[in-house]
């Protein structure tokens, strides 16, 4: 039962949402609902572990096949925390944002937040393909209305972009769907089938080029630093933080266990893509002068080094690719609060519009400068650990790539450092001179993960042990 | 047998009651009441009930394939009459006549759904279609009303004597009008004839016919006069055409190539996909470039009937079971869209500005609409749209992959069209203007919407009728 909570809380209180009037109302209404979700799934990791209240199988379209089945193991399991988790904390840290039709806003994130735990939970694979593009149109909608300048062309090209992918996808699915013996959609009956070599290289090319723009992956991520940029911010953390996972998820989840001898024959070509993608967008990120922009780049060039880690397909690399996945939207999360407190205090997002923030901001300035070194994975913090684990990973697939992929380190510490040093250090400047502190509630969330941060940084041993059995089951496949 | 019967009766009481009365919303209602007696007599001859006995001599067999389609096409008709019926008001002092020619239209509807013999489907053909005519010129002082008129009938008379041209073809080659006997006629020879012509001229009668229905659907390369005709027409006939009277040509098409797509010969393997891709194509491209929303409609219409198109290449149960929701989504996703439309001032985008302020529902509604016709999940198009590549990719395998990779790719197109009515609607600026809007319009665009939605979710709740 617990998937269908899941599930249904966000779906039907984001429906809810879209009747209420007052700003307050919808506030405090989509945090109430989060914050149930989040018991929730706790409930499931800690309470019903063992018990088949994670799974829940039932006919939904019987002339078709299609069921809705749903179950949640470890990877599930971690990454509908991380949706859990992510949505109370961006509510919280931008509660003082104001939105025009802010019913509306908060309705469409529940809306989002129930579609990303239905892609995290489907086993079935239209079931899995309609929750795939639901995510889609809220944040379609989102981006639109409430975005920037350049929105509406913006998010047109993100939302083309994904449609196109997504439909060749679907394809895939129909195709392996006839190919089945019982005519089912189910994950376990996708990857028991066998194919001719040349079958099983068109398929996997369909589902993973939906995959790859979803990540995204050099060279398909053209629309993701503009679309991080002119959405706003709320939602740029819920694409960069949880939405991006999507794609890593789907590779996980189905092509790899789907297609083992194209994943092994297309494996070489897509790490040295992720690479080359992971370079490309870390030199790109020292050349910007937008916050938003900057953290963007740099969002590539971390998803880059776990796409690359997955198809290195070993068990070190998987498991810092799991952790990974969880650390990265923490982090990303942290990052963006303090860019939205930047913009919303100051007005602008330009590093050289600003300088000097920590002398009026101390606290701000030591929690962002926590949460940027997570950025960079030193030692302590918790991408260190996923980092080390994804590099030794590529290290045990090939010494040359892991040396060239190590480049990106020493670029993500001048791109970070820079930015750091760039805001909040050096003198103040005109705009900043009247800066104050951030609000209590940005303190708080900013705290909270930072104890995340450090917590999961010396000791990340339950985080691997939640999602062993996902693993270990990819690596039997092999 | 009801519905062919009721419907050209329930005409000729239209035309009685323009004598009787002249109050525009007791023609309405009549014509509404009528409706309603036409769906359930249709769905009544189901359990074997009739309103006479006719013995047809096997030229129309009424089956739940024929009877499937009549309740979807009446029950379009009726919400579309509820929804735009008011403002045929607008169009002169003939409104029952209006109403008496679209029940003609029906009955013609009705004739294609249920044709067992190819008289019969010329007979169809010519009722649906001549009425259409007259519907098209309506708007009698308005130039581009006439010019569509006369241009859809010189064309349509082009494309009838097409038909019947190939419709003599297969008689001459079977020396039978019935369309089940035709199969039989290939193998066989008739005396005094070499063998090999009838090898030619049976298929080349069907590709005939084919060219004549393709006409009708207006799939590519015999398009020309859609555009043109859709945009000249009264917009209220538009979004009849563009729906019922659309769908029932594939539905003609359906019952006629049905299991028997191979005797086209070669048609089928290199015709079919070449009219599909063009159609897609046409329709796709044609329709990025538009300015007004009413003709960039037109188009789409193009480009889905290259999607419905997809039926005839699968044909298999998938497909006939896919033709049928395909087109009830998008018959009444388009009904809806062009209820909105008429109640605008501007038909251009740019009209279109800001309408998510003013008039909420109406723009969130003209959303689900849109997302439909797009094809994105949860509403009806969606899965409209996925029996068509199902039963494709069904019936042909790896060799229908190109095409149906083709075929998402366009889909992926339409989508920028259609979103930009949404754009205009929800993230621009603008005062868009509109005529007086009731709540009873209101209300019935939610249930459309509804409509869209529940079938988007568990299609088996349409579907299942065809089971039981």
């Amino acid at each position: 039962m617990i998937p269908v909570l899941l599930i249904f809380i966000p779906l039907l209180s984001g429906l809810v949402a879209f009747f209420l009037k007052e700003e307050k109302a919808a506030k405090s209404w989509s945090l109430l609902s989060t914050l149930i979700t989040l018991a929730v799934t706790l409930s499931g990791i800690f309470i019903y572990s063992h018990n088949n209240e994670l799974s829940y199988d039932t006919a939904w379209i019987p002339s078709l096949g299609s069921r809705v089945s749903l179950h949640m193991d470890g990877m599930g399991k971690m990454l509908c925390l991380l949706t859990a988790i992510s949505f109370p904390l961006v509510f919280v840290a931008t509660y003082k944002n104001s939105y025009k039709q802010p019913a509306a806003f908060h309705a469409l994130m529940l809306l989002t937040q129930g579609a990303l735990m239905g892609v995290f939970l489907a086993t079935d694979a239209l079931l899995f393909y309609f929750f795939w593009e639901l995510a889609l149109i809220p944040v379609y909608f989102l981006c639109s209305i409430w975005g920037g300048e350049k929105r509406i062309a913006v998010t047109f090209k993100f939302f083309i972009y994904t449609f196109v992918g997504s439909l060749l996808m679907l394809i895939g699915i129909l195709y392996l769907h006839y190919k089945t013996p019982d005519l089912s959609f189910s994950l376990d009956s996708f990857s028991h089938l066998t194919y001719s070599t040349k079958e099983q290289n068109i398929l996997f090319l369909l589902f993973f080029v939906a995959f790859a723009i979803k990540m995204p992956i050099f060279p398909l991520h053209t629309w993701q630093p503009d679309a991080y940029e002119q959405s706003p911010t709320a939602v740029t953390m819920i694409l960069s933080g949880v939405m991006v996972k999507m794609g890593i998820y789907a590779t996980l989840r189905w092509l790899i266990p789907m297609f083992p001898n194209s994943v092994n024959y297309f494996g070489n070509t897509i790490i040295i893509l992720s690479i080359i993608g992971m370079i490309y967008a870390s030199l790109i990120a020292i050349k910007q002068d937008d916050i938003k922009r900057m953290i963007a780049y740099s969002s590539i060039a971390h998803i880059g080094l776990m796409s690359a880690a997955i198809f290195a397909q070993n068990k070190i690399g998987l498991d810092g690719v799991m952790i990974q996945m969880f650390n990265h939207g923490i982090n990303v999360i942290g990052l963006w609060i303090v860019a939205n407190v930047i913009e919303q205090q100051l007005g602008t997002r330009k590093f050289s519009e600003l300088g000097g923030l920590a002398q009026k901001a101390p606290s701000l300035a030591i929690l962002f400068v926590v949460m940027a070194l997570a950025n960079i994975a030193l030692p302590l913090t918790n991408a260190f650990v996923g980092e080390f684990l994804m590099f030794n990973g590529l290290f045990q697939y090939n010494v040359w790539i892991a040396a060239f992929a190590g480049i990106s380190i020493v670029l993500a510490a001048v791109y970070t450092l820079n930015m750091i040093q760039k805001i909040f250090y050096g003198n103040t400047v005109v705009l900043t001179n009247n800066a104050t502190d951030a609000g209590k509630n940005v303190k708080v969330i900013l705290a909270f993960m930072v104890i995340l941060v450090i917590l999961l940084g010396v000791y990340p041993q339950p985080m691997i042990e939640l999602t062993k059995d996902t693993v270990n089951a990819i690596l039997v496949k092999q | 047998m009801n519905a062919i019967i009721l419907s050209a009766l329930l005409g000729v009481v239209m035309m009685f009651t323009s004598i009787l009365t002249k109050n525009k919303s007791t023609i309405r209602y009549v014509a509404m009441i009528g409706l309603l007696v036409l769906f359930i007599g249709n769905l009544l001859s189901h359990y074997g009930i009739y309103t006479m006995k006719v013995d047809t001599h096997n030229m129309l067999s009424v089956d739940n394939f024929g009877i499937f389609f009549n309740t979807i096409a009446i029950a379009a008709t009726f919400l579309y009459v509820v929804l735009s019926g008011r403002d045929m008001e607008g169009l002169g002092n003939h409104l029952a006549e209006y109403f008496a020619l679209i029940f003609f239209v029906l009955c013609g509807v009705a004739i294609l759904a249920s044709y067992n013999s190819l008289l019969m489907l010329f007979l169809g053909v010519e009722i649906m279609t001549i009425p259409l005519y007259i519907l098209t010129g309506a708007d009698k002082k308005n130039l581009k009303s006439n010019e569509a008129s006369l241009k859809y009938f010189l064309m349509g008379t082009f494309s009838t004597g097409i038909l019947l041209m190939g419709i003599a073809l297969l008689y001459g080659a079977s020396g039978n009008f019935n369309i089940t006997a035709l199969a039989a006629a290939t193998s066989a020879t008739m005396p005094g004839m070499p063998t090999n012509v009838m090898t030619i001229i049976n298929p080349l009668g069907l590709l005939f016919v084919f060219i004549a229905l393709a006409f009708k659907v207006s799939a590519a390369p015999f398009h020309f006069w859609t555009p043109d005709v859709y945009d000249g027409a009264p917009s209220v006939f538009t979004s009849f055409m563009a729906t019922i009277v659309k769908a029932a040509g594939f539905i003609a098409l359906i019952r006629l190539f049905g299991g028997r797509l191979e005797e086209l010969g070669l048609s089928a393997k290199i015709i079919l996909p070449f009219v599909i891709i063009a159609t897609l194509l046409v329709g796709n491209i044609t329709a990025v470039f538009q300015q007004s929303v009413k003709r960039m409609l037109a188009y789409s219409s193009i480009a889905q009937a290259g999607f419905m198109l997809f039926s005839l290449y699968g044909n298999n149960d998938m497909a006939s079971e896919g033709i049928l929701l395909y087109s009830a989504a998008y018959s009444i996703a388009t009904i809806g869209i062009f209820a909105i439309l008429i109640k605008m001032k501007d038909y251009t985008f740019d009209g279109y500005n800001g309408l998510a302020k003013k008039e909420p529902i109406l723009a969130a509604t003209n959303t689900i609409f849109l997302m439909s016709l797009a094809g994105i999940p949860l509403t009806a198009g969606f899965f409209a749209k996925y029996y068509m590549l199902a039963a494709a990719i069904k019936a042909n395998g790896v060799s229908a992959l190109w095409l149906v990779i083709v075929a998402v790719l366009f889909a992926a197109i339409s989508v920028y069209y259609y979103f930009r009515v949404v754009q205009a609607m929800y993230f621009k600026e603008g005062d868009a203007e509109t005529t007086e809007i009731s709540v009873g319009f209101k209300i019935g665009l939610v249930l459309l919407a509804a409509i869209i939605i529940i079938i988007g979710i568990i299609p088996s709740a349409l579907l299942n009728w065809l089971y039981f």
